[in-house]
C-alpha cells in the first residue's frame, strides 16, 4: 500500500472519538435545552460563550509557541466538531465557531505577526468574540468579485470601503477578518484578500440585523468608510480564495448534517408516539418512507462532507467535493427541515416544538459562506 | 482515520475494469441491445475468460496478507469492479458467463465433493414467481422428499441468465403452511429432466441479458442438492432467525447491485459532459448559484446525487468487509443508488435533447437500462420499508 492512498475507513481516531464525546455532551447539556429560549429572546444564553472556553477549541490549531496546543489544521476534527455542536443548536454553534474561523484562516494564511496578534487577542480565559466578514448585502454575493474594496496607498497602507452583512458580533468583536477586493496603487485588481482589523477603528459602523432564523446569533451589517489600515493588515500573498471557500463549504455542510440529525431524532420519536386512527402514525408507509428518505439522504450527505474534509486533510484537491457537499446540504438540509415540520402536522408549525426553529435555521445554509471554516 | 478515497489496489482495479469496459463492452453495447438474442453474445466467451483469469490472479494476492483492523476486502472489490463494468454496459455485465447471481449461494455452502462434481459454476437465481415478487416468503414452488431425492414443482419468472446459465439455484418451500422457515434453496443443473425454460422476456432494457421463465414439473434432484440446513426450525423465534439468515445474503448483494446504478449513472454523466464540452460547457465547481445556467445547475445536482449514492454504496460494502451489521446501510445504498441511477440517466437524455433520445448515442439505452436497478434485488419501496423499520424500531407486522 502506498503512503499516498491509505485504506477507505470511516473510523474516527481515538482522539477524535474522545473529542466527540465532549462536544456531544456539551451540545446536549448546554445548547439543545436552551435553544428555544435563546431563539425567543434573540440572544445567546447568559453565560453560554464563556462556558465554551472550556472546550478549548480556539487553542487547537495555534502553535505551542503562541500558547496553543499545536495540533495544526485538522479539517476532519473541525468537521466532526461543527456537526456535533450544530446538533445542539445551529445559532449557538455559529457563535462558538466564528472566532475559530478567524483563527484557522490566519494560522493558514496569516503572517507570523498576524498569527501572534490573533493568539494574543483571542486565546484568553475570557471568551473573545471574533468573526469573518465576507458576505455583502443584497440578492447575491460573489466572493471572487466583491463590492467592498481595499485600495492600496502609495505608502503601502490600505483604505477599506464597503458594506458587509451577516457578520457575527460586529462591534463587540475583538478582531474582524474582512474580505475585500484589493486594488493596487496602479489601479489593478489583486483579487479577494482578507484584512485583519479591530472594529473600533475610525470609519467602521454597525447595525444589528434580524433574520428568519439564527436569531440568538448577534448578526450585524457593517459599513466601512475609508477605514485606514496598516500595510501589514492584509493576509499573505499565498492566500487561496478557492481553498478558503472549499473549507467554508465543508463547514457549512457540516452544520446541516448536525442540524438534520436533530430533526431526524426528534421526528423519529414523535411519529412513534403520535397516534392516529388507532395506531402510531409511524405504522403508515407514507410517514415511515419519509423518515427512511430523511435518514438515507442525511447519511449520503454526511459521507460527502467527510470525503471533502478527508481530502483536505490529505492535501488533495477538495474543491469539487466541497462544492457538491455544500450544494447537497442546501437541498437535502432544507428537504429534511421541511419534512420535519410536515411530519408533526399542525404541531410542527407551533413554537411548542423545535422543528419550526430548525426549519428557519436550515434555510440559512444557502447563504452562509465564510462564517465557519473546516 | 477517516478517509473516503480508495486505496491504490482498488483504484487500480477500477482503472483496469474501466479499460475492460471501454475496449470490450462498449463496442458491442448497441449491437446486443438491438439483437436482444436468447443466445450468449459470442464475444462474451472470450471476455468472460479474460475476467476470470484476472479474478483468480487478484484473489491470490489478497490471500497473501490479511492485515488486522480496518479491511478493504472482497465486498469493496466487488462494488468497485461492478461499478466499472456497469459503466461499460449493465446488460452485458449481467450476461457475463460465470458471474451468475447464484454462484455465491452455492460457494457458501457446497461441500468440496459437490463443487468438484458440479463443475464450473454459472448459476442463475430463481426466486420470483408469477404470484410472488417482493414477498418472497410467499413462495408456492414446492420441494417434496421422495426417497433420496427432492421433487420440485412450480413456476419461476424473471430469472436473470435463466436461459444461458449452466445451473439454477431455486427457492422452494418444504411446507407452504410453515411460511418463511420452510423455504430452502436447491441446486439444479441444466438438463435435469422436469426443468424447462418456457419463455424469454422482451424487456425495456438490459436486453443483452436474458431473463427467463422456468417451469419445474416433478423435477428430481439428489437430496444433497438442498443448499444449507434441511431442517424446518421448530419455534417461531428460530424460524424467524432461519429466514433472516436467507435474507442476510442481501446485505452483501444489495451494495453490489447498487454499484451497477453508480456505474451506469457515471456513464450517462460522462457522455453528457463530453457532448456539452463540444458546445463549450465545462463544470468548474466554483461558480456561485447566481452565475449558473439552468443546465449547469442541473448537472451539479446530478453530480451531487451521484456522489451521495456512490459513498453510501462504498460504506455498505466497507461495513460488510469489516463484519459490521449493515442491513440498513445496504438498503440505503440500494434505495439511493436505484433512484439516482434512474433520475440521472433520464435527466441526461433530457439535457442532450434529440441527441440524448436518439439511438446514435447510448444515453437512451442507459435510461432504459437504469429502471430495472431500482426494481430488482428489492424494489425502492422494499428498501424504504427495511430502512424505516430499523430506524423506527418496528417489525414487519407493525410497519407493513
Amino acid at each position: 500500500m502506498s503512503e499516498s492512498a491509505p485504506m477507505f475507513d470511516l473510523t474516527p481516531t481515538e482522539e477524535e472519538f474522545m473529542t466527540r464525546e465532549v462536544m456531544r455532551r456539551f451540545a446536549a447539556e448546554e445548547m439543545a435545552p436552551k435553544a428555544r429560549a435563546a431563539d425567543e429572546a434573540a440572544s445567546l444564553p447568559d453565560d453560554f460563550l464563556q462556558k465554551t472556553v472550556e472546550l478549548g477549541l480556539n487553542f487547537m490549531p495555534v502553535p505551542e509557541a503562541l500558547g496553543g496546543v499545536g495540533a495544526g489544521h485538522q479539517p476532519i476534527s473541525n468537521t466532526l466538531t461543527i456537526e456535533d455542536l450544530a446538533q445542539g443548536d445551529m445559532s449557538m454553534a455559529l457563535a462558538v465557531l466564528a472566532p475559530l474561523a478567524v483563527i484557522n484562516t490566519v494560522m493558514k494564511w496569516g503572517s507570523s505577526a498576524q498569527q501572534a496578534r490573533v493568539a494574543d487577542t483571542l486565546l484568553l480565559d475570557q471568551f473573545a468574540p471574533a468573526a469573518i466578514a465576507l458576505l455583502e448585502p443584497g440578492l447575491s454575493c460573489d466572493p471572487a468579485n466583491l463590492s467592498a474594496t481595499a485600495q492600496q496607498q502609495s505608502d503601502g497602507t490600505w483604505h477599506l470601503s464597503g458594506k458587509k452583512s451577516l457578520l457575527p458580533f460586529g462591534p463587540e468583536a475583538k478582531l474582524l477578518l474582512v474580505f475585500a477586493k484589493a486594488v493596487s496603487t496602479a489601479g489593478e485588481s489583486l483579487g479577494t484578500r482578507g484584512f485583519l482589523l479591530a472594529p473600533s477603528l475610525a470609519g467602521c459602523s454597525f447595525a444589528r440585523e434580524q433574520y428568519m432564523g439564527l436569531r440568538p446569533l448577534p448578526l450585524y451589517a457593517a459599513n466601512f468608510s475609508d477605514v485606514a489600515l496598516p500595510a501589514d493588515a492584509v493576509l499573505t500573498d499565498d492566500f487561496n480564495l478557492e481553498q478558503f471557500l472549499s473549507l467554508s463549504r465543508i463547514a457549512t455542510a457540516a452544520l446541516a448534517v448536525g442540524t438534520c440529525q436533530s430533526v431526524l431524532d426528534y421526528v423519529k420519536d414523535y411519529v412513534n408516539e403520535r397516534v392516529a386512527f388507532g395506531e402510531p402514525i409511524s405504522h403508515r408507509q407514507s410517514v415511515a418512507f419519509m423518515v427512511a428518505d430523511m435518514a438515507t439522504e442525511l447519511e449520503g450527505l454526511r459521507l460527502m462532507v467527510y470525503r471533502a474534509a478527508s481530502q483536505a486533510v490529505q492535501g488533495l484537491d477538495c474543491s469539487r467535493m466541497a462544492y457538491l457537499a455544500h450544494r447537497q446540504a442546501v437541498k437535502v438540509g432544507m428537504k429534511i427541515g421541511t419534512d420535519g415540520v410536515q411530519l408533526l402536522g399542525g404541531h410542527g408549525f407551533t413554537r411548542e416544538h423545535p422543528v419550526e426553529l430548525w426549519y428557519r435555521n436550515l434555510r440559512a445554509l444557502a447563504i452562509l459562506t465564510g462564517l465557519v471554516v473546516a | 482515520m477517516i478517509n473516503l478515497e480508495l486505496p491504490k489496489d482498488l483504484q487500480d482495479l477500477s482503472g483496469l475494469m474501466r479499460q475492460f469496459s471501454e475496449g470490450g463492452l462498449r463496442p458491442i453495447s448497441r449491437k446486443y441491445d438491438s439483437l436482444e438474442q436468447k443466445e450468449l453474445p459470442e464475444e462474451l466467451v472470450e471476455l468472460g475468460a479474460l475476467l476470470k483469469a484476472g479474478r483468480s490472479s487478484s484473489s491470490k494476492k489478497e490471500g497473501a496478507s490479511k492485515p488486522e483492523g480496518n479491511r478493504n476486502g472482497n465486498n469493496m472489490r466487488m462494488t468497485v469492479a461492478t461499478e466499472a463494468m456497469c459503466w461499460g454496459d449493465v446488460g452485458l455485465f449481467l450476461a457475463m458467463p460465470t458471474i451468475g447471481l447464484g454462484n455465491a449461494a452455492v460457494e457458501a455452502v457446497a461441500s468440496d465433493e459437490q463443487k468438484a462434481e458440479w463443475g464450473e459454476l454459472f448459476a442463475a437465481m430463481a426466486i420470483t414467481e408469477p404470484g410472488c415478487g417482493s414477498d418472497s416468503a410467499n413462495i408456492k414452488t414446492t420441494a417434496t422428499l421422495d426417497g433420496d431425492e427432492w421433487v420440485l414443482n412450480g413456476e419461476k419468472i424473471f430469472v436473470t441468465d435463466g436461459y444461458r446459465c449452466r445451473q439454477v439455484v431455486v427457492w422452494a418451500s418444504l411446507d407452504t403452511t410453515m411460511g418463511k422457515a420452510a423455504i430452502k434453496s436447491f441446486f439444479v443443473p441444466k438438463g435435469t429432466p422436469g426443468m424447462t425454460v418456457t419463455r424469454v422476456e422482451h424487456k425495456l432494457g438490459i436486453r443483452a441479458s436474458d431473463t427467463a421463465q422456468i417451469v419445474f414439473e416433478n423435477c428430481r434432484v439428489p437430496k444433497a442438492n438442498l443448499l444449507g440446513n434441511p431442517e424446518i426450525a421448530k419455534t417461531a423465534e428460530a424460524r424467524k432467525k432461519a429466514f433472516g439468515g436467507v435474507m442476510q445474503t442481501f446485505d452483501n448483494t444489495r451494495p453490489i447491485v447498487a454499484a451497477q446504478a453508480v456505474g451506469l449513472a457515471r456513464a450517462a454523466l460522462d457522455l453528457t459532459l463530453d457532448l456539452l464540452k463540444e458546445q463549450g460547457l465545462t463544470l468548474d465547481y466554483s461558480k456561485n448559484y447566481h452565475q449558473l445556467s439552468a443546465i449547469e445547475n442541473d448537472l451539479y445536482g446530478l453530480e451531487a446525487d451521484w456522489e451521495s449514492a456512490r459513498l453510501l454504496v462504498l460504506k455498505a460494502a466497507w461495513m460488510a468487509d469489516n463484519r459490521q451489521p449493515n442491513s440498513m446501510n445496504a438498503s440505503m445504498s440500494k434505495a439511493k443508488a436505484g433512484r439516482m441511477g434512474n433520475e440521472v440517466s433520464l435527466k441526461c437524455v433530457e439535457i442532450c435533447g434529440q441527441l440524448g433520445y436518439s439511438q446514435t448515442e447510448l444515453l437512451e439505452k442507459f435510461a432504459r437500462d437504469s429502471k430495472i436497478i431500482d426494481i430488482y434485488e428489492g424494489t425502492q419501496q422494499i428498501q424504504q420499508l427495511i430502512i424505516a423499520r430499523q430506524i423506527l424500531g418496528k417489525n414487519s407486522s407493525e410497519l407493513k
